[in-house]
Parts: structure tokens; C-alpha cells; sequence
């Protein structure tokens, strides 16, 4: 994967990835119109498909809202890459086939050009020539993400495999 | 082996003694979907092949976060609750009912050293009960709905140590408050939290909810309150941490000189003293959410404005926690005296905390809310300000238009304990 950065702080909730009030369906297209309405209203402008969201710590604290992660993938966010993910965010992301990179602290600057693989948990940023160690996700999360989230993982094994 | 309490109610469920950081399997006790995660979990369930619940009679659905349906789209998505309740057998409360996890715990869903999980962050709040409990997503619920079982890697457990005796004027949502500001956001990150020590053996069970609810607010997976001092309306085994249990931290705060606190814009961990902000100019006022909303929060709003009223240009919005808890409020005359101080009653579920519908603020108003969080836009506006405190300070606030600790308006004897 290759991709522009989009840069942001600590703390981004889940109120500011989707508010609450743009919840309520199951058109993923409508919860992609409105991710970061609050935090950065001209991102759906700015961003191309295949493009990262880099953030600091506590990356989707908050709600436990699935419509989190699945307003950034409907809105062509590639994965996710913070310092630290709040637990249900990154469960959620997970099972809903959105990549999230953890990758400790980080000086990734905004417009610069990232590529990550996943397999091989390599993240470079290629604007500043700098290699970053990808965190190691769970082994029962890596296998649900495998699959491309946990509805085909059920589908496929009909139970939790660890 | 030690344990802590976490660490024994799930090598209960595991069926082997487990450790911090281990990914384990682990089969529920119950499983709880709102209007606001159970459309997406229905999907995803008839996604993985549909078929039978794993037990219908352990799965809850409650209609709480957009209730009555504000919209013919949210209608519809009660609408597809109804038909998939019908047809799997499984339980649903419906509009008016009230807060999920009210629902949850008046109802008996969820009892002492049980495992349940919710498709909502709050779910934490059946800690209250001693039962192991915590938030996912919808997804993580359908698969649950499915195999009665999730995985979960075992939090290391924080034990929080509260000496001394709460001051009269402070309530369990100053306490929380309190400890979200000391710890921050995410103090409590994938970790477990025991609260425990003779500042809280005397909570209510309504107060141990004020406390466990708000763990996520610190980023813990659960929050587990010390059984001591726990009533319930039925027989119970406790479920007791070990004395020599190891814990990742234990952190001592002595409360015995805490003070009313208040949740400032735009994070609930920007705690301070009331004092500071003391004065703050608001228009509008609520009392209700799963951390704020029971027959207590009621009462102590209607010990500060028996026989007043609220200051002309602010507006006093009450959502009660539940049906069972605004039944009570009626027979015990606390919705009347609330009614004549000028409060306005909505229908008992969580719509203002969320900004779902009702009770959205105006560009640059400034809220006071019973309520568990304050991000920007929070309440359904991202240009209004909301400040969290406890029902009293909410009810003391509305009362004078501006910020105010209602033991200034109060005869201190007649203080809500």
C-alpha cells in the first residue's frame, strides 16, 4: 500500500471521526460523507482513495460505534496508523477489514508519502526517508484481518480458532 | 494463585486459571445490542449465515439511543429490530423502556461475576454489580449472537484505593470525574480497573453505576467496583479479589477533602475543581444518561429546586435512566417538584448525551450535563460547549443561570447525601 498522509493529533474520538447524529443507517457511502465533519471538514476533498490517516495516541477513544471505522473505509482510507488505538476502535476496524498500524511515536509529517506492508510489517515514510517497527497485532486478530474481517473469518471457520 | 476479581471471573468462564495478556476464548453470560450498533450486528449475524441465536433468551436488544424515532430511517432500523426479535425469539425492549444498561441491571441481565458484553462503550457500568463487563462493536456482537463466545486478551488490573469519608456535597460522579482527570483519557488503556476502600463501600448501586460507567473514559475494557457495601434486590455471591492478587498499579487517592468537580470542553478528562469555573454562563441543562440518570440523580436535582425555579434563560431537559426509575420518580412526587421548577421531561433513553435527537444546543451555547462526555459536538453541534458534573451541580446550575456547587443554595442539612 502507498499513500498520501493525513495528519492528526492525540485523542481523535469517535465524535469527531462520525457524529453521533450520522450514525443512524446502513448506507456506508452516507457514513463516508460525513467522516472528520468536525475535526477536518475538507478531508473528503483533500484525500484520494488509498490514502492514510497517521494520528498520535488514543486513536478512536469514545463510542464503541463500528460506524467509526466504516466511514473511513467507505470514504477509501487505507489503513489507519497511530501511536496508540483505544481497544474497541481497534477491534472494530479489525472485523470490519480496515488495516490500523500501531507504530509507537513518530515524526510522520502531513502530505507526506507513506508505503506500508502489512505481511512483512514494514511501514516507511518515503518523504522522509525513515523506516518506523510496526507493533505486532494479536495472532486471532491477524488471522480475522486475513480474511478480510470477521464476517468471511465466521463464515470460513464457523467458530473462534486460536 | 491470586487473583484480582477480573482475573477470577474469567478463569471461571475460561474453565483455567488465566493471566494479564493472554488471548483467551471466553463464553458470555449475556450480550446486549442498542438501536445505535444492533442494525449493523443483524446484518453482519445474517452475513455470517444467519440462523438461530446462540440463546435467545440471553440476547437483549434495546431501543434507547433515537427513541421515539425522530425519522422514517431510524423508524425503519426500530422497525428491523422488531421483525429480527420476533423471528429469533430473543428479548427487546422497546421506546421508553430506557438506557440499555438500566435495562440491563433493573431487568437482572447481568447478576455478580457474570461475563457480558455490549455493543456500546458503557457497558463497563455492570462492573457496578461485580460482573466482568465490557464494550464492543457490532460486528464483534454479531459473532456473539452466533457462538455465544468472544476473544479477549486478559486486562492487567489497576486497583484504585479511595480513603477517607466523601465529604458531605460529593457524590459518586465527583469521585469518577475526579479519577478521569487524574488518570486522563487513557490512564486506563486495554487494562481492567478494581475500585475499591471505604470512600465507596457506602454507594448506592445507582452510585457504583455512576462510578463503573465512566472506566471507558479512561480507555479500560472494564470496571469492577469491591462487592463491600453492595445491595441487591436478590441473593448474590460476591465475587472478592484476592489479597495477594498482583496488580499492574495500584493508585491511592484520599477524598476525604474532595469537592465538587467539573468536566470542562471538550474532553471529560479536563477536570476541575467547581470553584474555577464557577460562575460559567450556561443556557441549557441535563439530567439523565446511563452514568447520571436514576432515581437518586432525580432526587438530588429535586432537593436543590423544591419550591424554585430555574433562571428564565436556561432550559432544564430530564431524561430518566429508565420506565421503572421515572415510575418511581412520579410516586415519590420528584418529577412534580422538577416539573414546577420549570424542567421539561423527555422519554427515558440516552438521545441528548449523543446528539441523536432532542436536546441538540445552539451555535456558542454552553451545556451542563449529567452525562459521561463533552467532545466537541458530542451533543449533536460542534460550535456548543458542554461541562459534565453531578445531577446536583446540573439541577444548582439551572437554578441560577451560571455554574454554582448547590451547596450555596442549599441548607446544608437538607444536602443530598
Amino acid at each position: 500500500m502507498k499513500g498520501k498522509v493525513h495528519l492528526y493529533g492525540d485523542h481523535v474520538d469517535t465524535d469527531q471521526i462520525i457524529p453521533g447524529a450520522y450514525t443512524k443507517t446502513l448506507d456506508v457511502d452516507e457514513l463516508a460523507s460525513h467522516v472528520f465533519e468536525y475535526l477536518d471538514t475538507d478531508f473528503r476533498t483533500r484525500m484520494t482513495s488509498g490514502d492514510f490517516v497517521v494520528a498520535g495516541e488514543d486513536f478512536g477513544c469514545g463510542s464503541s460505534r463500528e460506524q467509526a471505522p466504516l466511514a473511513l473505509k467507505a470514504a477509501g482510507v487505507a489503513a489507519v496508523v497511530a501511536s496508540s488505538f483505544a481497544r474497541i476502535f481497534y477491534r472494530n476496524a479489525i472485523n470490519i477489514g480496515l488495516p490500523v498500524v500501531e507504530i509507537g511515536p513518530h515524526d510522520i509529517e502531513n502530505g507526506s508519502e507513506l508505503e506500508i506492508d502489512l505481511e512483512a510489517g514494514a511501514l516507511t515514510d518515503r518523504t522522509a526517508q525513515r523506516t518506523y517497527p510496526v507493533t505486532k497485532i494479536p495472532a486471532v486478530m491477524l488471522d480475522i484481518l486475513r480474511e478480510g474481517g470477521l464476517v468471511p473469518y465466521l463464515k470460513k471457520h464457523g467458530d473462534y480458532q486460536l | 494463585m491470586s487473583q484480582t476479581a477480573v482475573e477470577k471471573i474469567l478463569s471461571q468462564h475460561v474453565g483455567k486459571p488465566v493471566h494479564p495478556d493472554e488471548v483467551v476464548i471466553v463464553p458470555v453470560d449475556a450480550i446486549m445490542a442498542s438501536d445505535a450498533t444492533a442494525p449493523y450486528a443483524i446484518r453482519a449475524f445474517e452475513e455470517m449465515g444467519g440462523g438461530e441465536l446462540w440463546r435467545p433468551d440471553k440476547v437483549i436488544l434495546v431501543i434507547d439511543h433515537a427513541a421515539p424515532a425522530p425519522n422514517q430511517h431510524i423508524s425503519n432500523l426500530h422497525r428491523m429490530m422488531r421483525k429480527f426479535a420476533q423471528e429469533k425469539g430473543c428479548r427487546l425492549y422497546d421506546v421508553g423502556a430506557g438506557i440499555c444498561h438500566q435495562v440491563m441491571v433493573e431487568n437482572r441481565h447481568v447478576q455478580p461475576g457474570e461475563v457480558v458484553i455490549g455493543a456500546d462503550s458503557h457497558s463497563c457500568a455492570y462492573g457496578a454489580v461485580g460482573a466482568f463487563a465490557t464494550g464492543v462493536g457490532s460486528t464483534d456482537l454479531a459473532a456473539l449472537m452466533r457462538t455465544g463466545k468472544t476473544w479477549l486478551k486478559i486486562p492487567p488490573t489497576i486497583r484504585i484505593e479511595l480513603t477517607g469519608r466523601l465529604p458531605a456535597g460529593t457524590v459518586a460522579k465527583d469521585v469518577i470525574l475526579f479519577l478521569v482527570g487524574q488518570l486522563g483519557l487513557s490512564g486506563a488503556s486495554y487494562q481492567a480497573i478494581e475500585y475499591t476502600g471505604e470512600a465507596i463501600d457506602g454507594l448506592t448501586l445507582a452510585g457504583r453505576m455512576t462510578l463503573a460507567s465512566m472506566s471507558v473514559e479512561m480507555g479500560a475494557k472494564a470496571g469492577i467496583v469491591d462487592p463491600r457495601g453492595l445491595e441487591l434486590p436478590y441473593r448474590f455471591e460476591p465475587v472478592w479479589a484476592d489479597k495477594q492478587a498482583h496488580y499492574a498499579q495500584v493508585l491511592r487517592f484520599d477524598l476525604s477533602n474532595l469537592s465538587p468537580q467539573i468536566s470542562t470542553p471538550h474532553s471529560p478528562d479536563h477536570v476541575v475543581p467547581l470553584e474555577d469555573v464557577q460562575g460559567t454562563r450556561v443556557t441549557m441543562a441535563f439530567i439523565g444518561t446511563c452514568t447520571n440518570g436514576r432515581f437518586e440523580d432525580l432526587q438530588a436535582a429535586a432537593a436543590v429546586l423544591k419550591g424554585r425555579s430555574i433562571a428564565p434563560h436556561v432550559r432544564l431537559i430530564i431524561a430518566p435512566a429508565s420506565r421503572e426509575v421515572f415510575n418511581q420518580a412520579l410516586q415519590e412526587g420528584v418529577v412534580e417538584t422538577l416539573s414546577q421548577a420549570g424542567a421539561t421531561f423527555i422519554t427515558p433513553g440516552c438521545g441528548p448525551c449523543v446528539g441523536t435527537h432532542l436536546g441538540v444546543p445552539g451555535d456558542e451555547e454552553v451545556v451542563i450535563s449529567s452525562a459521561n462526555r463533552n467532545f466537541r459536538g458530542r451533543m449533536g453541534n460542534p460550535n456548543a460547549r458542554i461541562y459534565l458534573a453531578s445531577p446536583a451541580v446540573v439541577a444548582a446550575t439551572a437554578l441560577c443561570g451560571v455554574i454554582t456547587d448547590p451547596g450555596q443554595v442549599m441548607d446544608t442539612k437538607a444536602s443530598p447525601s
